[in-house]
């Protein structure tokens, strides 16, 4: 993954999106510090709070790991202990961060469950006793039990019908304004971002490709990626016709394509495409792209040049 | 914001009703099953049986353990002996040779078996359990190590290396048997639970606790040991089987506390007595019954429970 640049204002939502296998969650694990042992930071930095995330020490980023970020997983279903009470699982992280007593705990779940909306006599009850959009606002109750400053919802409606979706979405927009979080939200879903988010960032390829707020790159694509999916996205007003699809396949990230790594898939691509690769630049105020169609845009000097990633 | 409100209401009830009520709902759930299930219910009925002779030894064997028999009701020689008599109303099994009631000490033989099947099982799994979680979540060095001593152990026939410890260390009291007994037999249990806790781990639930900060002593004992505590349950239960056996047998060759009296002991008097041709073949032939049908009982209700609460031989 390369060239990831974006910064997150406090109470704002960023959307990131892109196909399966771009980076979104990889980006979200970097910025948990919880790449699996095969995955490595090796350039850049990740500023929280003006504190550089990948420079901490492990019982460092321990401390920061769910009290000041969190992350809600995708896949609700499998994140409980199917043997444990559903209080008691998210009782676990304010004991262990804020060196409560347990019964205190309790009282801050009761409250939680009542924040995301479910009734605290439930805190008794087992997970396989809970639906499925109700397992995921427990995973949310957990995301915010020690007051977070930044919630990563990682493809939070995933696996969920469209009624329970619009209910969490509507559920984390509010909890979002009422407790002045800052969120970042994975999705390949766009209809998803333009709901919640601020900003969105178009990931394709294990590298960004465009940043913007939500109103610009929905109205105004810059790359030819993003016009893609958003000519991709079908209009309920318009005419019936088959949404236009992107040609191609998603490339392999073993193996990358030189270049551009949308260039095999773009139809706007031209020589310069094929050799050197674009790096995020400013394309208009606020916009940021990586395309050779806007004159701004340079050529990534290869593996010199550290890519900096920038939470906040 | 309407559609948050969503969830039933459930009576307000007190923390501990409410948790009893949930402990008390999961009982049931499972002795719905264990009723349906023949096996189950054929097991229990056997260690029912031998539990009641167990706790009502003292009331329904007419004689105690090692109580001399002075009467000679049922002697057959001339003069009457007390000892070595056949069977007869007065002595349903017969006498011994010191002289004893020999159906009075297979009852009182039924408490041995169990309060020894039972501890030695209960050793075995605390050991194994131990092993086994800590082999399964740690890996590493520490998991080869483990695994490979298990190995070693297991390669040995488990009984030849049970007689050779008890023999050199020395039975000398129930403790020391049950010692014996408990850690020579734990290596089956450490495997079978290692395995479960491989699989566990890697649930995403387990992942989530990592995440959140949750101590690895803690994620082993809140998260881990409970999702694979009826397994190890119902493994302790094949574990007093087993164990049943393993008293018998060291109690038949001689390696038995002084002053117990056991099925196994019974059966080493029998044959040294020449049960068969003093015409009291019963001698040998009880004890041998309630031995098989101990561990039998056991091992219907261990597999019945394992196929209950294990939930990868759950039928639906």
């Amino acid at each position: 993954m390369e060239g990831v640049n974006f910064t997150l204002n406090e109470g704002e939502a960023l959307g990131l999106a892109g196909e399966s296998g771009c980076g979104k969650t990889t980006t979200a694990l970097s910025i948990m510090r919880l790449l699996p042992y095969n995955g490595k930071i090796k350039r850049g930095q990740i500023l929280f709070n003006g504190r550089d995330i990948v420079r901490l020490s492990e019982p460092t980023i321990q401390k920061i790991r769910w009290k000041d970020i969190s992350i809600i997983f995708q896949g609700a279903m499998n994140s409980l202990n199917p043997v444990r009470r559903v209080g008691t699982q998210i009782a676990e992280p304010i004991i262990l961060h804020e060196k409560v007593e347990e019964k205190e705990a309790m009282k801050r779940v009761e409250d939680l469950l009542q924040l995301v909306g479910i009734n605290k006599e439930r805190m008794r009850d087992y997970p396989h006793e809970f639906s499925g959009g109700m397992r995921q606002r427990v995973m949310i109750a957990m995301a915010l039990a020690c007051n977070p400053k930044l919630v990563i919802a990682d493809e939070p409606v995933t696996a969920l019908d469209v009624m329970i979706q619009a209910q969490i979405l509507e559920l984390l927009e509010r909890l979002r304004r009422e407790l002045h979080l800052s969120m970042i939200l994975i999705s390949h879903d766009l209809s998803v971002m333009a709901e919640t988010c601020d900003t969105i960032a178009i990931m394709y390829g294990g590298k960004m490709m465009e940043f913007g707020t939500k109103m610009d790159v929905f109205t105004d694509p810059k790359h030819p990626y993003t016009q893609g999916l958003v000519a991709a996205f079908p209009d309920i007003r318009g005419q019936r016709v088959m949404p236009a699809a992107i040609p191609g396949d998603v490339p392999s990230l073993i193996n990358p394509p030189p270049g551009c790594v949308f260039h095999p898939r773009c139809k706007f691509a031209f020589e310069r495409c094929s050799k050197a690769e674009p790096a995020l630049a400013e394309v208009t105020p606020g916009r940021r792209a990586a395309c050779f169609l806007y004159p701004e845009v340079q050529e990534v000097m290869p593996r010199t040049q550290a890519a900096p990633a920038t939470a906040r | 914001m309407g559609a948050v409100e969503v969830v039933t209401k459930k009576p307000a009830v007190s923390p501990l009703r409410a948790t009893l009520r949930v402990g008390w709902k999961r009982i049931k759930d499972v002795w719905t099953q264990i009723y349906h299930s023949k096996n189950a219910m054929a097991g229990l009925a056997i260690l029912v049986f031998f539990a009641v002779l167990a706790l009502g030894a003292p009331f329904i064997a007419p004689y105690g353990p090692t109580q001399k028999i002075t009467d000679t009701a049922c002697s057959i020689t001339s003069p009457p002996i007390s000892a070595l008599q056949p069977p007869c109303p007065a002595h349903l099994l017969g006498t011994s040779y010191f002289p004893y009631d020999i159906y009075s000490q297979v009852i009182w033989g039924t408490q041995v078996s169990f309060i020894v099947g039972i501890m030695s099982a209960v050793v075995a799994s605390v050991v194994g359990t131990a092993v086994g979680l800590i082999s399964g979540y740690v890996g590493g060095w520490i998991d080869e190590v483990l695994m490979r001593f298990n190995d070693v152990v297991l390669s040995i026939p488990w009984l030849v290396l049970m007689i050779i410890v008890a023999a050199k260390v020395g039975v000398v009291d129930l403790t020391s048997l049950i010692l014996v007994i408990g850690l020579t037999g734990w290596s089956v249990t450490a495997r079978v639970i290692r395995s479960q806790v491989l699989s566990i781990k890697e649930r995403m639930f387990v992942e989530r606790a990592k995440m959140v900060g949750t101590p690895n002593w803690r994620i082993l004992m809140r998260h881990i040991f409970p999702n694979a505590f009826p397994l190890i349950f119902a493994n302790t239960i094949l574990t007093v089987a087993v164990s049943i056996l393993s008293e018998s047998v060291l109690a038949f060759l001689g390696l038995r506390p002084p002053d117990t009296v056991s099925w196994g002991r019974i059966i080493a008097e029998a044959i040294d007595n020449g049960a068969v041709t003093i015409g009291n073949p019963l001698w040998l032939i009880i004890p041998g019954l309630c031995i098989v049908f101990l561990v039998f009982g056991f091992y219907l209700f261990g597999y019945a429970l394992d196929e209950i609460l294990n939930p990868r031989l759950r039928r639906r």
